[in-house]
C-alpha cells in the first residue's frame, strides 16, 4: 500500500462540490437545463435552459487559506438569451429552449459565447464594468439634464470605481438560415467562422456577417418521401479549420474537407460499423442513431454516443470504432417500454476529459458513467441531493440485472427514467465536472489529497 | 437501409420465437409488434423521421382561420370553446384560443 493513496486503487475518487438550483419536487419546464459548457480556461461555466435563459458561473480565486478547497463556482451573469416565437406562416411554435452554448476563445477582457435555440443563433458579449464616469456638466448625478443657464463652471468628468457589474449584450443575431431544427453549433479553430447544423443542412457563418451564410452540407432529398436519415450532430476539428464531422440518425459519421468543394455533400471519410444482419430488429436503427459526436482534444479521435453505447473512432480507420463502451446494456430488454414512453429517443451527450484519457456520459436514475480508456475500468456515479455533503466522496453505483440483488444495488425495474442525465461537461484541464440533472446542476471534483 | 419484407408467413413467426431466447432485443420487438400490430414495416424510417422534422407543429392555421372568417361574413366568428385546451374538429381555432407563450420573466433558479 502506497502512503497517501489509501486503500483504493489508482482510480480517481470523485467528491461532491456544489449543487445549483432548487430542491423542490415538481419542476417547472422552464428550469430544465438543456446545455452545459465550460469555457476554454474552465474559469467560466455556462448553462442554458428550456426557458431560454443562460446562467454563467465563475470560479472563485482559490484563497491561500483554503488550499484543500478548490475554487467554487458562483453566479457571474444571467440573461434571457432567447424568447418563444410563433411562425404564423408555417403554424410553427419556435421554442426558446437553448439547444447549445459554445464559447469563443478569449481575445480581450470580454467573454463571448454563442447560444442557439431551434432557429436562431446569437453571439453574446459578457463584460465587466467596474468604473463609472461622474461629474458631468450637462447632467446631474441622477442623469437628469441640467438647465444650461445654471451652469457657471466647467469640470472634467472622472472615472470612479463602482461595484462590479457584469453585463451581457447580444452582439450578433444569426437568424432565418434554418428551415429545420438546429441541433449543433461549433466554433472553428480559425476563430472567424462557425457552423450551425440542423436536421438536413449545415451552414457556415462568419462572426461578422449576419445576413448571409454558406450552406456546406445539404442532405435534403428532392422527394421527402425518400428521406432516410437526418443530421444529428456536427463539430469542427479542433485544429484543422477545413475539417468537420457530422453524425446521422443511422449511426454513421461523415468527415468533410471544405477544401475539396464548396458544397461538402460528398464526404472525405465515412465511418460506419458493420452490422450483423441477423441481429437486426425494429429497434436497431433507432438505437444506433448518434446523439452526440465530439472530437478528442488531440484531434486524432472522435467519440460518438448512441442509445446504449459510447464509441471511440480513430480518424484513420473508417470501418469500425477502436473502442466501444456499454453505458447501460441492461436496457436492451426494456426497449419496448422505452419506445412507448419515448425514452428511446433521448439524446445523451458525451465528453472527453482534458487529456482524452477518460470519457463520460449520462444515463437514467441520475446516474452518469465514466470510462477510463487506459485501464479499461468504468464507474457509475449518481447526482443526488442525498450525497451532497461538502467533499463527500461519491460511492460507485451498480445496477443489478436480475438474479439476486445485493444490498447497495438497484434493480433495472426500479430505475427512474424521468431522471435523465443528458448534459455533462468536463473542465478543460482539471478533474472538475458539471452534471445537469433536470433542473439542478451538480459540480463534482476529484479528491484533493 | 434494406427494405423489410412484410411478415406474414408463420415461418417468420417461428424464427422470432427462436430469436426470443437468444436476443433480448428481438424479444422486445415481438412484444411491441404484439401490442401494435400495424406498426410501420419500415423500422425507424420516413414516418418517424418526418415526425422529428415537424416538431412544434401547432394546429392553428391562418389560412383556415381566414377562410372561415370570409365564409361567415354576416355570422359571428366561431367563439372560443369553454375549455381552452379542447380545440378540435369543426371548431376553427382563433388566435385568442392559443395558449399564450410568454417569455420567462422570472430569473433562473440556478442564479438564486
Amino acid at each position: 500500500m502506497i502512503p497517501g493513496i489509501g486503500a483504493f486503487t489508482w482510480d480517481t475518487l470523485w467528491c461532491f462540490s456544489q449543487v445549483k438550483g432548487t430542491m423542490e419536487t415538481g419542476t417547472t419546464e422552464a428550469d430544465i437545463i438543456s446545455t452545459v459548457e465550460f469555457n476554454h480556461t474552465g474559469e467560466l461555466l455556462a448553462t442554458g435552459d428550456k426557458g431560454g435563459r443562460v446562467v454563467i458561473f465563475q470560479r472563485e480565486q482559490e484563497s491561500k487559506n483554503q488550499v484543500h478547497r478548490r475554487g467554487e463556482y458562483n453566479v457571474y451573469s444571467t440573461f434571457q438569451s432567447h424568447e418563444p416565437e410563433f411562425d404564423y406562416l408555417k403554424s410553427l411554435e419556435i421554442e426558446e429552449k437553448i439547444n447549445k452554448i459554445r464559447w469563443l476563445p478569449q481575445q480581450n477582457a470580454a467573454y463571448f459565447l454563442l447560444s442557439t435555440n431551434d432557429k436562431t443563433v446569437k453571439l453574446w458579449k459578457v463584460s465587466e464594468r467596474d468604473k463609472r464616469p461622474e461629474g458631468y456638466n450637462l447632467k446631474d448625478e441622477e442623469g437628469r439634464l441640467r438647465d444650461p443657464a445654471t451652469i457657471t463652471t466647467l469640470r472634467v468628468p472622472v472615472l470612479r470605481p463602482m461595484d462590479l457589474m457584469v453585463e451581457a449584450t447580444p452582439r450578433r443575431v444569426f437568424a432565418n438560415a434554418h428551415t429545420y431544427h438546429i441541433n449543433s453549433i461549433s466554433v472553428n479553430s480559425d476563430y472567424e467562422t462557425y457552423m450551425s447544423a440542423d436536421d438536413l443542412r449545415i451552414n457556415l457563418w462568419n462572426f461578422e456577417i449576419t445576413n448571409q451564410s454558406f450552406n456546406i452540407v445539404d442532405i435534403k432529398p428532392a422527394n421527402m418521401e425518400e428521406l432516410t436519415e437526418v443530421i444529428t450532430a456536427a463539430e469542427f476539428h479542433p485544429h484543422h479549420c477545413n475539417t468537420f464531422v457530422y453524425s446521422s440518425s443511422k449511426g454513421t459519421i461523415r468527415l468533410c474537407d471544405m477544401r475539396a468543394s464548396a458544397l461538402c455533400d460528398r464526404h472525405t471519410k465515412f465511418f460506419e460499423e458493420p452490422e450483423d444482419p441477423s441481429n437486426r430488429s425494429f429497434f436497431s436503427e433507432i438505437i444506433s442513431s448518434i446523439s452526440d459526436v465530439k472530437f478528442s482534444h488531440s484531434g486524432r479521435y472522435i467519440m460518438t454516443r448512441d442509445y446504449l453505447t459510447v464509441k471511440v473512432w480513430d480518424l484513420n480507420m473508417e470501418n469500425r470504432p477502436i473502442e466501444t463502451y456499454q453505458v447501460h446494456d441492461y436496457l436492451r430488454s426494456k426497449l419496448c417500454s422505452l419506445y412507448e414512453n419515448d425514452c428511446i429517443f433521448d439524446k445523451f451527450e458525451c465528453v472527453w476529459n482534458g487529456s482524452d484519457s477518460v470519457i463520460m456520459t449520462g444515463s437514467y436514475n441520475n446516474f452518469f458513467r465514466m470510462f477510463d480508456r487506459n485501464t479499461k475500468r468504468d464507474v457509475t456515479l449518481e447526482a443526488s441531493r442525498e450525497n451532497s455533503k461538502p467533499r463527500a466522496i461519491l460511492k460507485p453505483r451498480k445496477v443489478c440485472v436480475g438474479g439476486k440483488r445485493r444490498k447497495d444495488e438497484i434493480s433495472v425495474d426500479s430505475l427512474d427514467f424521468s431522471k435523465k442525465i443528458l448534459h455533462t461537461a468536463w473542465h478543460p484541464s482539471e478533474n472538475i465536472i458539471a452534471v445537469a440533472a433536470t433542473n439542478n446542476l451538480y459540480i463534482f471534483q476529484d479528491k484533493v489529497n | 437501409m434494406s427494405a423489410e419484407v412484410p411478415e406474414a408467413a408463420s415461418a417468420e413467426e417461428q424464427k422470432e420465437m427462436e430469436d426470443k431466447v437468444t436476443s433480448p432485443e428481438k424479444a422486445e420487438e415481438a412484444k411491441l409488434k404484439a401490442r401494435y400490430p400495424h406498426l410501420g414495416q419500415k423500422p425507424g424510417g420516413s414516418d418517424f423521421l418526418r415526425k422529428r422534422l415537424q416538431k412544434g407543429q401547432k394546429y392553428f392555421d391562418s389560412g383556415d382561420y381566414n377562410m372561415a372568417k370570409a365564409k361567415m361574413k354576416n355570422k359571428q366568428l366561431p367563439t372560443a370553446a369553454p375549455d381552452k385546451t379542447d380545440v378540435t374538429g369543426d371548431h376553427i381555432p382563433t388566435p385568442q384560443d392559443l395558449p399564450q407563450r410568454k417569455p420567462s420573466l422570472v430569473a433562473s433558479k440556478l442564479a438564486g
